[in-house]
């Protein structure tokens, strides 16, 4: 394993004060414990939002704690859950009185963790609603799994509601349109190499040289097959295919078309997937008309990318125009 | 059951949960992530370092209590909040007792699964902790329905546990991580089952030949 760490124990700690020195105009972190929040929080009268989830997939979602998108985050360790206390301490620091949206990834670990949080927050008088997000088409979605993974939908999520919240929102209103965010949207990953986690010290699966992994997961989870290389016309056919199949996507449809890397795909590449996507899209009559490209939902230093669409309509587009001021995304403000 | 007897309860699962730390996280990792034991342990040494300082007192349900809540705050996962969830049920069931009668304990053991179906919306045969815990409700109470001492009942418990442990083994997960797997999850022990198990047979360990209530 090589890696720019001290000590795989304290990979989270340390990155934590990093944060917090880097950031301290925006970001308070607090620890014990570990939470990531908004310096001018609470922001009284407008809805807080709060979202965690194992650690290994920044900027997500320390990064997007700040104007217009979360008021808090709750890092776990290293691809593992938060806990139920430091979503308390996060709903409690944040809270302006006019509610906290718990926005949460489909995985089994965070779905309880966040259950018994809003159970605490509660009985603590402190209103919370939360929104599940679960938009991978790799994973089949039955009443045999746990469900689809939460995945790239995320951040979009986190933006768009981060925005309506800003304009204050009601707490129903945000949840409401939080889930119309998660119906519209559907993403699908691949992967060229594994990632190691610190902890575990060697890579989490192995890929041949001449291999890639389609449908994997944020966590190195298996996908749905292993297949041999191939060009970034065919892989992007494999990746948008499932996806305007699901929901389905048709011509007219205007899109915000999110390609993400996962941690160790450089920009330059990932361009050349957007214009393959592009070109996949427009042979179809579906119009891009807002776009996303960089690495914002990794899985440590994986090689390979996501892509997310999400059909846009009037009021999501101009939310997501909406000012935004966080270390992972910024503008207009 | 005693308070103190009920602490020695938990020593016991904080030393197995240790002591089978690398067993529960091998069987986690074939069909898991790969942590159940590191994380079950990790939780039980904080639960020792808090029980140790609960100072003066002879609440079972007090004590339960702060075991679950301990377990939710340092176990994270999906562990975390269904064994604290079993705890803190289980301490609500003993609330105010300084002295579990057998049936007192039947029943606190049945919220606690009671608790766990309800957090993990898990049912029988899912291939999780649920297939362990719910025979061993069944036994403790046909044990104790047929006259049977605490002591021997728990040990029924504790051989139901087992075998509803390794009836998970050809499964096929329905909940969970190991969810995502399919019919590939079929073919191994969960090991959520494991850890309760190894919970009931503490019970039943504890009290060997004891006098039963």
């Amino acid at each position: 394993m090589k890696k720019l760490i001290n000590d795989p124990a304290d990979v989270l700690k340390e990155a934590l004060q990093g944060v917090a020195a880097a950031h301290a105009d925006r970001l308070t972190v607090l620890t014990e414990p570990n939470i990531i929040i908004r310096a001018d929080a609470p922001v009284q009268g407008k809805v807080a939002l709060v979202s965690g989830g194992g650690a290994g997939h920044e900027p997500l979602h320390g990064g997007f704690v700040g104007m217009g998108m979360l008021d808090a985050a709750c890092p776990g360790e290293v691809f593992t859950s938060p806990t139920p206390d430091q979503m308390l301490a996060a709903d409690k620091a944040v809270n302006g009185g006019a509610g906290v949206l718990h926005i949460v990834k489909n995985y089994t670990g965070d779905v309880l963790n966040f259950e018994m949080a809003a159970e605490l927050a509660g009985a603590e008088d402190i209103e919370v609603e939360a929104v599940v997000i679960d938009d991978d088409v790799a994973v089949k979605d039955s009443l045999y799994t746990a469900g689809r993974r939460g995945v790239g939908a995320t951040v979009l999520a986190e933006k768009i509601c981060g925005a309506a919240a800003e304009q204050g929102k009601s707490l129903a209103e945000v949840a409401e349109l939080c889930r119309r965010v998660n119906a519209n949207a559907r993403s699908m990953g691949m992967a060229l190499t594994s990632c190691t986690v610190p902890a575990a010290g060697k890579p989490t699966f192995e890929l041949g040289a001449a291999e890639m992994e389609i449908g994997v997961g944020i966590h190195g989870e298996p996908g749905r097959e292993r297949k041999a290389l191939a060009p970034v016309h065919e892989v992007v056919e494999m990746l948008a295919a499932p996806i305007v199949d699901d929901l389905p996507f048709a011509s007219g449809d205007r899109v915000l078309a999110f390609v993400n890397s996962m941690g160790g795909t450089p920009l330059i590449e990932l361009y050349i997937v957007y214009n393959e996507l592009n070109q996949f899209l427009s042979a179809r009559g579906i119009e891009v008309s807002r776009n996303l490209i960089g690495p914002y939902i990794t899985s440590l230093e994986m090689q390979g990318c996501s892509i997310t669409l999400l059909k846009l309509d009037d009021e999501m587009t101009a939310l997501w125009d909406a000012p935004v001021n966080t270390t992972g995304l910024r503008w207009g403000a | 059951m005693s308070y103190s007897q009920a602490d020695d309860w938990i020593r016991a699962f904080a030393a197995t949960a240790a002591a089978n730390k690398v067993y529960l996280t091998e069987l986690d990792s074939a069909i898991g992530d790969a942590d159940h034991g590191i994380n079950m342990n990790r939780g039980m040494q904080a639960v020792l370092g808090k029980i140790d300082g609960i100072g003066e007192t002879d609440d079972i349900g007090a004590l339960l209590k702060t075991v679950g809540m301990t377990l939710v705050s340092t176990v994270g996962g999906a562990s975390g909040p269904l064994y604290g969830t079993l705890f803190l049920r289980m301490g609500t069931a003993a609330a105010g007792k300084s002295e579990l009668s057998a049936d007192d304990w039947a029943a606190a053991l049945a919220a606690g699964l009671a608790g766990v179906q309800t957090r993990g919306k898990a049912e029988l045969g899912d291939k999780t902790m649920v297939d362990a815990l719910t025979p061993a409700v069944d036994a403790l109470q046909a044990a104790l329905a047929d006259g049977a001492a605490f002591d021997d009942a728990l040990r029924r418990s504790a051989e139901a546990a087992e075998g509803g442990m390794k009836a998970t083994i050809p499964l096929v997960a329905r909940k969970g991580r190991a969810s995502y797997l399919g019919e590939r999850s079929a073919g191994h022990q969960d090991p959520g089952a494991t850890s309760s198990w190894l919970l009931v047979l503490a019970a039943a360990d504890t009290f060997a030949g004891q006098a039963g209530q």
